[in-house]
């Protein structure tokens, strides 16, 4: 690549993270803005924020979110790593049969996993609230966990084990000394991925939610359908800011397994 | 040992049984069912939900929702391409940390996202202040409500899908194919196109497909930046469930959206394999 193109290149690279960026970034600013009505700077506040914190309904939301992050993002990682740990022993032609079944959530449109939720509960009589929320958080992130574990397993090749087990370890010695801390670092990813996941869902939760198990951005909705308030600029930076750090966690944690091993990985 | 691993699926597949297939056969079945005078569903077979969508308003959103979906689709390709051939081409020492930088958005709320937006282009949004501040304009622009703004707003949230499949694909590439090119005497533009861009096509594949299929469904830009006039069949769907109470024609409508996924998916991979088999990778 010559010099100027390059440059180009660069110059126009830039551009681009600016048109990703500059929105958020004017959103978190205006979240400090005194004035309630437009967008003159009349001075900087902590006030948006403290009213959040007074505020009933935005306390409840967020222990709503957290509940449900964290039994389904268990729950999920449970169920994929399993899922994942088997998939491992098929055959190719099984495996390809089920990696379809299974990588099929992903693709189909999010809109059509929440309305078909809500069919299913409703035709067998289930209230909707947290326990359903959870049952679809889950539902969406068992692919993804699949996905990262099964990633490690491919990687680590049937070597090991096989040596383990011809030199007398059980089963489970096996799993607990060989295969654990192999995929180790996926199960970590795949917990904050589906937390992550969870805490962010919307329009599956716009679905299948309750009048008692509104979460963060079901309520944030609710606020933006009646227009711009600083009140939803402070909440949207809060949950901004809580997203970076998880990013951040994991991202840590993968640099970690990388120095451990030499083998790059993806940071997703 | 070897055999009983295999067990360990069922948790797993059962779960998804249970709350993914089994509601999806039930959509099939409810979109064939008629509705009753209250809003709920009466369990007698009719076609009468599929007829109905052959209203000239329900093919009009649909092919609205098409080309906004495609259009998203060639965008963000035309913008992410560029931005993932840089990070990919760079000291591998940056390259996790832009990598990062493009996720980073993907990750916050796409909800959030588009609110941004509606802070910065509303009628005294931080775009219209500041050019009447300047003497620009005397009236405010109507910068949001209209197609292109949801335009903007699905190519800003669904950019990220894009960048990272071709990122992985540029950098999975066989660079000696590439100095090959350039060993015979190609241009950088010629290398690019018989060289680099062949061989990136599963990234451009995966990435399209991804962005295409966010798109069709989506009804929350359009909701938050689109106002009435620009609903998409999501937001059609979505109506049908949450406000009309006519889930048997949300249901067929869903049914068609899928199909119609299906359906492109399937032709968008023929059509890149004949290209394959036509262009000249080899």
């Amino acid at each position: 690549m010559g010099g100027s193109r390059r440059s180009l290149f660069s110059v126009y690279s830039w551009v681009v993270m600016i048109f990703l960026y500059l929105p958020i970034v004017i959103l978190m600013l205006y979240s400090f803005n005194d004035s309630r009505i437009n967008a003159v700077w009349t001075g900087f506040t902590w006030k948006w924020y403290l009213s959040l914190f007074e505020n009933r309904q935005v306390m409840d939301a967020l222990s709503n979110s957290l509940v449900i992050a964290i039994t389904s993002s268990i729950i999920a990682t449970a169920l994929g790593t399993l899922a994942a740990l088997a998939l491992h022993r098929f055959s190719d032609k099984w495996k390809a049969v089920m990696n379809g079944l299974i990588y099929l959530p992903i693709i189909i449109p999010e809109v059509l996993m929440g309305l078909s939720l809500l069919v299913l509960f409703s035709q067998i009589g289930f209230p909707l609230g947290k326990l359903t929320m959870i049952a679809a958080h889950v539902t969406f992130g068992i692919s993804f966990v699949v996905v990262i574990v099964s990633a490690r397993l491919s990687g680590m090749g049937d070597e090991l084990q096989e040596a383990a087990q011809d030199l007398g370890a059980t089963p489970w010695q096996t799993f607990r000394h060989i295969t654990l801390p192999v995929i180790a670092p996926g199960i970590v990813a795949s917990l904050l991925l589906t937390f992550t996941m969870s805490l962010d869902d919307f329009i599956i939760s716009f679905f299948v939610a309750g009048p008692n198990s509104t979460t963060l951005p079901l309520y944030i909705y609710g606020l933006v359908k009646r227009g711009v308030s600083p009140e939803v600029n402070a909440l949207s930076t809060l949950m901004i800011a809580v997203t970076i750090l998880l990013l951040l966690i994991s991202e840590i944690f993968r640099r970690k397994g990388m120095a451990k091993e030499s083998n790059s990985q993806l940071p997703i | 040992m070897i055999n009983r691993t295999k067990w360990l699926s069922v948790p797993g597949l059962v779960w998804l049984g249970i709350f993914f297939f089994i509601p999806l056969l039930l959509v099939t079945v409810l979109s064939f069912m008629e509705r009753g005078t209250y809003g709920q569903v009466v369990y007698s077979f009719t076609l009468q939900n599929y007829v109905r969508f052959f209203d000239p308003l329900y093919v009009s959103i649909l092919f609205d929702t098409l080309v906004v979906s495609v259009l998203t689709t060639l965008l963000s390709l035309m913008i992410g391409y560029p931005l993932a051939y840089y990070i990919a081409r760079m000291d591998k020492k940056w390259q996790h940390t832009w990598l990062l930088a493009v996720m980073i958005p993907f990750w916050i709320n796409f909800l959030v996202r588009s609110y941004a937006w509606v802070v910065i282009l509303r009628t005294q949004g931080v775009v219209n202040t500041f050019l009447q501040s300047l003497g620009l304009i005397t009236e405010p622009l109507p910068l949001l409500y209209n197609f292109g703004a949801v335009m903007l707003g699905m190519v800003y949230t669904l950019l990220p899908f894009m960048v990272l499949p071709i990122y992985v694909s540029l950098e999975q590439m066989d660079r000696r194919k590439l100095e090959a090119a350039y060993d015979l005497g190609a241009t950088p533009l010629k290398a690019f196109w018989h060289v680099t861009l062949p061989l990136t096509r599963p990234g451009i594949v995966t990435g399209s497909i991804l962005v295409f299929v966010s798109s069709i469904g989506m009804f929350v830009v359009p909701d938050v930046m689109g106002g009435a006039k620009s609903a998409l069949i999501g937001n059609v769907i979505q109506n049908q469930f949450l406000s009309a109470r006519d889930w048997p024609f949300g249901s067929a409508l869903s049914i068609i959206l899928m199909l119609l996924c299906i359906v492109l998916i399937f032709l968008y991979y023929r059509v890149i394999r004949v290209q394959e088999r036509e262009g000249g990778v080899e």
